[in-house]
Formats: structure tokens, sequence, C-alpha cells
């Protein structure tokens, strides 16, 4: 009786099992196929080359080619600037704009709608409305406001000094939406005695979202910070569509421009491999770093 | 059936369901070739794109093929388009990589290398000769040569073109220019560009290219016009950090900035500075005759508005000018019968009088330019050079005279440099600065693009 029932007992951990890794397996392959394969074969692409379909071990030198590309510090240099200008826009906006929604009584729900509408414009199509409205002459909507205020106007993606925060402001319009919206549920979820008591106390509202907002928040926040350098570092679309790629004397080359002028018009896919292996290592052990200074959930 | 059972088979059907779709996704489908019924099947790519010529085109492209089934009851030809200009380099290279490229498929001269390199293209020696394409003989050779390597020809040549002055004969007229005396020096366009400029109405006088690779290829034209060439003859390193190089990108940048003769909109590639054209906002730019096509084609512009003068020089004729061109490669892995097949159709649109490229009464039909001077493919002055020649007069749409200068003076062609693309790429930086920067330095400018392109041609060993 007792061996009959723990092998029923057996038999239902084993379905269990098999039920469990059955529903895993399709998330397994797609990862395998779509995610981890490529990594693998990129890494490998890395250390070879192929000439007149022949492929040979060439050790490091893919990367010493790259790293002697004249083009290989200036890409460097423009994603880190467009990072980090884009976390001050990017990153900081969405969150206050996200807090001023947040405290309207009135049409928040048709705000909310709004600040996400360019969200909804593919990002090409978003694009190329900026590449009109950066257009060098008066006819691009910019130059225009800034000819009818008697202000100074700009060669926008033509210039080298304004060229990366061009991109920063495109991008920005693109994104903020969504990220209101991540902040927006966060603060939906802080408990409304926490700011009565805060208010009780005394707090204005600067001290309220010093004190109460940032606290709450701060998880959702830590995770955005992470998301924003990785999605940020991956730079591509905007200077492609805004600035032909390159942009004026390297003024928009990026890394992963750099990667697909490697690999799709110099015919170089291992030095493209050998780029996207140096951009792997950089947001891996910016990620891990970054983990594990991060405050934990149950950590004060 | 309990909830537990129904959940094991729900997983597991989810699972098999998920390794057959990889399963299938894996198997390459359906290779085209040989089928069942006996038949040779054949993907070719590059025909006209639907919306080119408000779809004319394409009908006409759709009628040669039924006509070509119709003389070979043994091959079905399908086509697949792979968008404007058929070869958009980044585009043809992920093809390439991907091994998805059609079985027959459109490459320009200056990809033999790349092609080689993927290990993607058939060598078609042995099926090509004058039994297979009856005017083999009669085609140009240097054409042939570029797609020849180690003695080994990897696809058809088509299509050759050079390049000279496009101009607008009403902005000539409205500028108090002669149109049938386009400039003939590079310090006459300037003087020509200023004067078209002053118009006003945001037209540009001249107009070149700075992006995508196509402000290389100009800078390139521009400087063998001058006499100077892109690599040393050994191709070992970069040779157009010199005076010659430096007049290329003084001459754009004074046109932009000192007599603001081009607009302050650069960064321009292919479609841009043609879409500027066909509305008629540009005087000049460089291009080969073909570009006209495509003003009508795809641009909607008139061809009655474009006249050709030659290649600019330095300071009398220009020394060479850019040659250029392309062909059909033939996909490795293809069989005997499918290679036949290709070379049989690309013989019947592209390389036969009165068919195809060279019908010119459909063509003419079509509101197309007729009687361009190229693209040319034929040896001068051989029997197919001459009945073409007298099938365009015959069917011409065009008045000539506007393409005298160009036929007239005819300048020496010099071929595109070793791994043109990338070299390409590589100026487009210098392009744009002289084209955008005021205060660009030139000669800075060159000594780093002659650092990367140094790079590149030592990697490219």
């Amino acid at each position: 009786m007792t061996t009959a029932r723990s092998r029923r007992g057996l038999r239902r951990t084993m379905t269990d099992a098999l039920t469990g890794h059955a529903y895993l397996l399709g998330a397994v392959l797609c990862f395998a196929v779509f995610s981890w394969y490529p990594m693998v074969r990129e890494f490998v692409m890395s250390f070879q080359r192929t000439r007149r379909g022949v492929t040979t071990w060439v050790g490091w030198q893919n990367y010493i080619r790259l790293w002697h590309d004249p083009s290989f510090p200036a890409a460097w240099r423009n994603t880190a600037t467009f990072t980090v200008l884009a976390l001050l826009f990017g990153y900081a906006l969405p969150f206050l704009v996200a807090i001023l929604l947040n405290e309207l009584r009135h049409a928040q729900g048709f705000l909310r709608a709004l600040v996400y509408l360019p969200v909804m414009l593919p990002p090409a199509s978003a694009l190329f409305l900026f590449k009109y409205a950066y257009d060098p002459s008066r006819a691009g909507i910019f130059n225009y406001l800034l000819h009818a205020l008697h202000l100074p106007t700009s060669q926008w993606t033509q210039s080298t000094t304004m060229a990366i925060p061009s991109l920063v402001i495109a991008s920005t319009w693109m994104n903020m939406g969504a990220a209101i919206l991540i902040y927006l549920a966060a603060l939906q979820n802080i408990p409304g005695e926490l700011y009565e008591a805060a208010e009780l106390d005394g707090a204005g509202v600067l001290r309220r979202i010093w004190t109460v907002t940032v606290p709450q928040t701060r998880l959702i926040l830590s995770l955005m910070f992470l998301l924003q350098v990785v999605a940020t570092m991956q730079l591509f679309i905007e200077p492609l569509i805004l600035a032909g790629g390159a942009g004026v004397e390297d003024s928009t080359t990026s890394v992963v421009y750099l990667m697909y002028q490697h690999a799709f018009r110099q015919n170089d896919l291992n030095g493209a491999a050998a780029l996207g292996v140096m951009l792997l290592v950089v947001l891996a052990g910016f990620s891990a770093v970054y983990v594990r200074l991060s405050p934990k959930q149950d950590e004060g | 059936m309990s909830g537990q059972h129904y959940r094991t088979v729900g997983a597991l059907a989810l699972a098999a369901t998920v390794a057959l779709s990889l399963a299938a996704c894996g198997s390459g489908g359906d290779k085209s070739g040989s089928a069942s019924s006996g038949k040779t099947t054949i993907v070719i790519d590059c025909p006209p794109l639907k919306t080119d010529n408000d779809g004319k085109s394409l009908a006409q492209w759709n009628a040669d093929v039924a006509a070509f089934q119709k003389l070979h009851p043994d091959i079905t030809v399908k086509s697949i388009s792979v968008g404007s200009q058929c070869n958009n380099p980044p585009d043809f290279t992920a093809r390439l990589q991907g091994g998805t490229q059609a079985d027959v498929f459109y490459g320009y001269m200056t990809d033999l290398n790349q092609v080689l390199d993927a290990g993607q293209a058939e060598d078609i020696t042995s099926y090509v000769n004058s039994s297979t394409v009856p005017y083999w003989d009669s085609l140009l050779p240097s054409a042939k040569a570029v797609f020849t390597d180690q003695g080994k020809l990897y696809a058809l040549p088509y299509s050759a073109y050079t390049m000279g002055l496009v101009i607008d004969k009403n902005l000539f007229r409205q500028a108090g220019l002669d149109p049938t005396k386009p400039p003939t020096t590079w310090q006459e366009v300037a003087t020509d560009a200023k004067k078209i400029a002053a118009l006003g109405n945001g037209i540009a006088g001249y107009s070149d290219y700075s992006a995508g690779n196509t402000g290389g290829w100009h800078f390139t034209a521009e400087l063998y016009s001058r006499g100077g060439q892109m690599v040393s003859d050994d191709g070992k390193s970069a040779a157009f950090n010199n005076d010659m190089g430096q007049s290329v990108l003084r001459t754009l940048h004074d046109m932009r900035f000192t007599d603001n003769s081009m607009g302050t909109k650069q960064l321009l590639q292919w479609p841009d500075l043609l879409t500027n054209a066909a509305a008629g906002k540009v005087g000049m730019y460089i291009g080969a005759p073909d570009s006209i096509t495509a003003i009508v084609k795809t641009f909607h512009g008139k061809f009655s508005d474009w006249a050709m003068g030659p290649m600019p020089g330095d300071n009398g004729p220009a020394k060479a000018t850019l040659g250029g061109g392309n062909g059909y490669f033939f996909k490795k892995g293809l069989t005997p019968a499918q290679i036949r097949a290709g070379v049989a159709w690309v013989n019947y649109e592209e390389l036969t009088p009165g068919v195809g490229q060279f019908n010119y009464a459909a063509q003419k039909a079509m509101g197309l330019p007729v009687g361009l001077p190229q693209p040319q493919i034929w040896v001068p002055g051989s029997a197919v050079w001459k009945t073409d020649d007298e099938l365009k007069r015959a069917n011409t749409n065009l008045d000539l005279n506007d393409y005298a200068p160009f036929v007239n003076n005819p300048v020496a062609i010099k071929t595109e440099p070793p791994q043109a693309q990338a070299v390409y790429a590589v100026l487009d930086a210098s392009m744009s600065a002289a084209l955008t920067q005021s205060g660009a330095n030139i000669s800075g400018l060159l000594k780093t693009a002659e650092s990367k392109v140094n790079t590149l041609l030592v990697a490219g060993k």
C-alpha cells in the first residue's frame, strides 16, 4: 500500500517535472536559437576571417585592426556622449513628467494618451519627421522657430557640435512616453497615507518627492536606469536616418553604426563581430557592477 | 482525463509544435530548381519596382518573362524585387551573408570580391560562349574583365556607364546660360553654378552627394577627372591625399560657402539628389546618362529638361572619367540546368537587340527617354553596336543634340578602386565635412581619410 502510494507520488512528481520542462522547452529553444547561438557564433567569428569562402583563425587580429580604425575612438566617444545626454533627458525628464501627471486631478487619461502617442509612431517615421524638422535652412521647423524668435539658427545634424544633441532630442521625444507610463504605474502604487503623513509633518512638494516618491520608486528607477543605459549604448537608427550614418566627420558614428559599417558596407563581418563582442563585454560589465551596487528589494 | 493530464498533453503539444516549427525553419524550405514536371525554375532579382513609371515598366518585364517562357517552355522564371537600385550595398551584403540572394542576382562591377569572399558565386565560364550568348564577342572586354577572377567568369555583364556632367536645360536658360555649351572645367562649373543659384527659390547651381557611400563615389569621379587616383598602382596604399584630392574638396567647399551655390542641405544620398533634380531644384550634377532615366522612371521628372556634357576637367578636358556598371551573378550551388536557364534569360532580357533593355519601341511607348548615349555594353563599331544604335535612333524621343557634347568628347575610362564601397564610405566623411563646415580643414580631412583607407587596404589583403 505504502509502496503503491509512493510510486504514485513519484509518478506525479515526474509528470509535474515533465510538464514544467515541456513548457520551458519553447522558451529555451527560442533563446538558444535566436539569442545564445548568435552570441556564441559572434564570439567565434570575432577570431576568424573569411576570404574566398574559406574561414581561418586569426586570433586577436580583428580586435587589433578595429583598435586602429580611426573611427573607433569617435564611435565610443559619441556613444558615451549620447548615453549621458540621453540619460539626463530621457531618464530624469520622464520621471518629472510622470510626477506632474500623477499630481493632476483632471484630464489625466487624455494627457497620458497624449504623451504616449509618439511611442506608437514607428521609429523610422518619427525620425523622418525630425529629418525635415532639422533642415538647416529655414525650411526646417526648428530653424524657422529660432529665426522667428530672433535666435541664432543651427545646422543641427550637419554640425559637429549639435549632431549628438539633435539625436538626443529626437530619441527622447520618441521614447519618453513609454518611460512615463512605467513611472506613472510605479507612482500610483505608492500608498496615499505616506504622502498624508509627510504633509502632516509639514513636508513641501519637493520634500515629499525626495522623502516619499523617490524611495518608493527606487527599484523601478534603478531598473529603468540599467535598461536605458543598455538601450542608449546601442544607438543606431537615429544616426542612420538623421545624419546618413556617420554624420559630418564621424560626429554621429556610434559603436553599433560602426559595426554596421564593417558588416554591411565594408564586407567585414568578422570585424563587426569583434566590435559586437567588445560592446557586449562593456555592457555586461556595467550591468554586473550596477546590479551588485544596486539596492535590493528588502534593503531600506 | 484529469486537469493534470490536460496540462501535460498541452505542454507536450506546445513543445512538439515549437520543435517542429524550428525544424521547418531549418529545412530551408523549397529549393528552386528542376521540379518534378521536368521544368527548370530560376529566381531572378531586379525587376522594375511596382511604383516605377506607374507600373508600366514592371508590366513590360512580366510580358518579357511570358515571351521568354513561351520560347523556352522548359524554363520557369520567377522574379523577386530587391528594392530601388537593385543593389543597396548593405542589403546586398546582408543577402550574400545570409545566402538569401536570388538564383541569378544583380550586382555592381565592384561586387565581385565580396561575392567571392562570401563564397556565393558560381563559375559560369563554361556556360557562356557565342552559342549561348550570340553577341558575347561584341561585349566590352573591360566589362567582362571586372567580372572575371583568375580566368573564371562569375557574372554576365549587361550595362556599363561613364560619368559626365548632367545639366538642367531650363535652369541654364533662365540663368542666361547656353545649355548647348555645358561647362567643361570645374572653374566653369563653379561660375555657372553661381549664376544658376542666383535664381533663388531654393535652387542649387550644382549639387553633390556626401552620405551613404555616394559621397566617396563622387569624390573618386572628381579626382579621376583631375588625373588623380584613389590608390597606388600596387593597390597597397591610398593615393588621394595630394593637391588633386585637395582641389576636389576645395572646389566643392568654395561653391558651398564662398559662392553659396550648392544649397544648405547636404548629406545627400542618391535618391535625395535625384528627387531635388526631378523637382527642378538642381542646375548641374555629375552622373551617368541612366540617372536621367531614373529621374523619369522613379522620381517622376521630365527627360526633356536634361542635357549632358563631358566630365569637367581641371584646366581643360577631364583626364579620366569613372566607369562602372552591373551584371548578373549566378548563385553558388545552382544546377547546370539552372545556370543554362539563367544565361538564356539574361541573354534574352539584357543582351538581345530589340528585346528587354533594348526594346526601345516599348520604352518610348512608356514615356521613358530613348536615345541616351548609355548604358552601353557593346564594343563601339561592332555589328551589334550598329544595330542597337539604329534601333535607338529610330525610336528616340530626345533631341540628340542635347547629348552631343557628351558623346563627341569622349574621356578615358577609369574603373573603380579596390574595395570600392569601403573606400567610398571613408571618403563620405571628407565630402560631408567639406560641404557642411565653413572652416573645414581640407588637408586634415584627407589625411584622416588616407589613414583610414590605408587601414582598409592592409586589412583587405
